[in-house]
């Protein structure tokens, strides 16, 4: 189906119209500062607008190595991970691991610190760990990477098994193993990024045995390339390198078993063509099944003006994926962070590079607790907690009743969210939702016209039109009908006038006679017997021209 | 004996008379002119012109009413086939949009037609390209209705019928562009690419034109302002 946009179809109108009619010169330069300032929080509407937006979180505490009361600073932090209560702190430039829990006073406090394990073949200590993961039964995953080595350990740190290099004919004789970024599922399979290897993530079973590559992004390949490969010289070819898969930057394993995988080496003109995606959510085939079922893509900004000193798209250095679906990307240009449901619909952005509270300089990894987000900066060597504000909040509970089937308290949560941001789509498409659930589906259409969401109007639109249908069964056949006959019924109508325009009936005496009543009706009886004469004589004639 | 009158009893024809009245006889006719063009573009756009059936009064008319269906289009039509950004939505500049193109090519087909045996004048190819849009509102005003009546899955219904409505305008007019100036089939449809490189043309013309003007005005200005400022 075509869908006109008039927002683009009528600037190009506008602008031929505009060009020609020669009103060039004044109105069109004093519009382009729309969006001078901005809140912390914003999301896209239907067109693209940004619309500010009350907090959807807050910040709860940022923890450096003051707040953690570490005697050696954090340096060059990398990664985190969160096994049920805990934080695992990944200290890249001390080699060490910290295991920090929650703590009603300090905020954050650290338990424990992992420098070292046993009864390792190779070395005990780590040399520039960038990850790590723990299983469900509690096995610890670790990226030693400068070791080049995925470590697993129990929860003493009793060495267990290590990955290396696969054995694998794709892979260069002389390549090295740079384990970078890992995840681990319920059997302990384990997913890994690794440094230049560009194939899609390591995938290892339990027992240690590579079992190939798993979601190689396709290579942005078109007929273009075709012919020009046909025709190229090998030199020309040798210089092509942007058609290769990039390479993932981070990857996450959701409450499911999905990857979420994201990456920021795109070019920008690939994610504006769509031929390229900034995040995706992986199956055990590997494919891509990231449902979005937004207007807006899910890349982050949609304007990469420069400003401030950053510009292109979003570079999404982590994302991570909460148990109501909703995943939050990491973008490490901006310094925001970029909230999108199951359904891939933005619900929120927000951040910025600075140095306030809710700020960053080098945002790298992002974990969730509960509902709660943290934030990695690898430059500030600092945890930023964040927590539900009350808007937050009233969000994730429309969304979570929804999801249990309580529709109608799904639609009071989005009244309030609504009652304190008017400009926030998604409480309009839930509250629609919510009605049509609840079989109120005029009121259900109001809602999804209000923010353009068709495919949920025809879905409202058509059960009204049963009912409609049904509780005016008569007028409905009847119209039908008429329409039907209409046309069938034209020709007997152009007859009948012909006739009735010719008939004898119409034809009346001059006024300016003065008939009475009696002469008038003998007159017409005088026509009418005259008629019978003429028909008879018809008749007559036609008999008599048979034979 | 009293003499006898037959009543006139055809609805459409009292209507028509109603307008004959109100209006004139002339365009009324010439309007009524425009649905027999709709099934009959060869012999209609003939006597368009060279029967003088066509009135400027029942082409503006059509232009009119092909500009007004497509504005209420913006309003009338369900969402789910046309969304309008109200905020940036300037009404002159939107019908500028559809009558300014339509100028262009009028004037374009005229000036590329009378340097090759074009028989057409300009005015008769303004009324010709205008009878030309008649199956636009006839079309899509039904299609408003049937926009508001139709879900996502039928949306197809929608989509043919108004791309339709688009392929029969131009058709017409085609067909009525060869009918004006006398052209035969393969003649004609040189001439409608020619005038659409003469539309490229003129806009290219216009947008020099008036930066330049902008330009020059802007460099007096200057000159003004320098002036004044050394007084």
């Amino acid at each position: 189906m075509k869908m006109f946009r008039f927002k683009k179809l009528n600037k190009l109108g506008a602008v031929i119209a505009a060009a020609a009619i020669g009103i060039m010169s004044v109105p069109m330069a004093a519009q382009a500062s729309a969006i001078d300032h901005r809140s912390y929080t914003y999301i896209y509407d239907y067109w693209e607008d940004v619309q500010d937006c009350p907090d959807v979180y807050d910040v709860y505490g940022v923890f450096t190595s003051t707040e953690l009361q570490l005697d050696t600073k954090l340096s060059s932090p990398s990664g985190l991970f969160v096994y049920g209560d805990q934080i695992y702190l990944v200290d890249t430039g001390n080699n060490r691991i910290l295991v920090l829990e929650k703590d009603d006073e300090l905020g954050l406090k650290v338990v424990r610190t992992i420098d070292s394990i046993k009864y390792a073949p190779g070395p005990s200590t780590f040399n520039g760990p960038t990850d790590v993961a723990v299983s469900d039964d509690g096995n610890i995953f670790i990226a030693d990477k400068n070791n080049n080595r995925i470590l697993k350990v129990d929860q003493n740190l009793n060495y267990i098994m290590e990955f290396g290099l696969p054995d694998d004919s794709s892979l260069p004789k002389d390549a090295v193993f740079f384990p970078n970024k890992l995840v681990v599922d319920t059997a302990e399979r384990v997913y890994c990024i690794a440094d230049n290897i560009n194939k899609g993530l390591l995938k290892y079973e339990a027992d240690g045995t590579f079992s190939g590559f798993v979601g190689a992004t396709k290579a942005a390949y078109d007929w273009y390339d075709y012919l020009f490969k046909r025709f190229a010289t090998q030199e020309q070819l040798d210089r092509m390198q942007n058609d290769v898969p990039t390479e993932y930057d981070n990857i996450y394993m959701d409450y499911e078993g999905f990857i979420y995988a994201c990456t920021g080496k795109v070019e920008p003109d690939d994610l504006d063509a769509g031929t390229v995606d900034a995040v995706r959510r992986l199956n055990l085939l590997g494919n891509d099944i990231l449902v979005r079922n937004s207007d807006i893509p899910v890349y982050g900004d949609l304007y990469w003006g420069s400003a401030g000193g950053y510009s292109g798209p979003s570079y999404f250095s982590d994302v991570t994926a909460m148990d109501n679906d909703i995943f939050v990307c990491l973008d490490r240009n901006r310094g925001r962070l970029f909230g999108y449901d199951d359904q891939g619909r933005m619900v929120f952005a927000f951040g910025g590079n600075g140095n306030m509270d809710g700020y960053f300089r080098r945002p790298i990894a992002i974990e969730h607790l509960g509902y709660d987000l943290l934030v990695l900066d690898a430059t500030d060597c600092s945890i930023t907690y964040f927590v539900l504000t009350e808007f937050g909040q009233d969000i994730y509970a429309a969304i979570d009743l929804f999801d249990d089937g309580e529709y109608e308290a799904s639609g009071e949560a989005w009244h309030r969210v609504l009652a304190q941001d008017g400009n926030y789509d998604l409480a309009y498409i839930g509250i629609g939702r919510s009605l049509l659930r609840q079989e109120q589906y005029k009121e259900a259409m109001k809602y999804f016209e209000l923010k353009y969401d068709d495919d949920n109007y025809s879905k409202a639109f058509k059960q009204y039109r049963k009912e409609w249908v049904q509780s005016h069964l008569f007028i409905t056949i009847f119209v039908l009908l008429l329409v039907l006959m209409i046309p069938l019924s034209i020709d007997k109508y152009k007859d009948m006038q012909v006739e009735i325009a010719t008939s004898d009936v119409f034809r009346f005496p001059d006024p300016e006679d003065n008939m009475t009543r009696a002469e008038i009706k003998e007159y017409h009886k005088k026509l009418r017997q005259e008629a019978k004469e003429r028909e008879k004589a018809k008749k007559e004639a036609r008999k008599n021209s048979r034979f | 004996m009293a003499e006898i009158k037959i009543a006139n009893n055809n609805i459409l024809s009292s209507i028509g008379g109603w307008f004959k009245n109100t209006f004139n006889a002339k365009y009324w006719d010439s309007l009524k002119f425009s649905l027999y063009c709709l099934t009959h573009p060869l012999d209609g756009f003939w006597d368009l012109t060279h029967e003088k059936r066509g009135t400027y009064a029942a082409a503006n008319t059509i232009l009119f009413l092909t500009c007004f269906v497509r504005i209420m289009q913006l309003k009338y039509t369900s969402f789910l086939f046309i969304r309008v950004y109200w905020e940036e939505l300037n009404i002159f500049l939107y019908i500028a949009s559809i009558v300014f193109p339509l100028g262009l090519f009028v004037v374009g087909n005229w000036a590329t037609t009378t340097l090759f045996d074009g028989k057409g004048r300009l005015g008769q190819v303004y009324i010709g390209v205008c009878y030309g849009l008649t199956p636009y509102p006839l079309v899509q005003v039904p299609l408003m209705v049937i926009s508001n009546m139709v879900t996502n899955d039928e949306a197809e219904f929608y989509t043919v019928l108004s791309a339709l409505s688009l392929v029969w305008c131009a058709l017409l007019i085609i067909a009525g562009m060869g009918q004006i100036h006398e052209f035969s089939g393969g003649k004609n449809i040189l001439f409608m690419i020619f005038s659409l490189f003469a539309v490229l043309v003129m806009i290219f013309l216009l947008l020099m034109f008036f930066s330049m003007i902008t330009q020059g005005i802007a460099y007096f200005y200057s000159l003004y302002r320098e002036f004044m400022f050394r007084m």
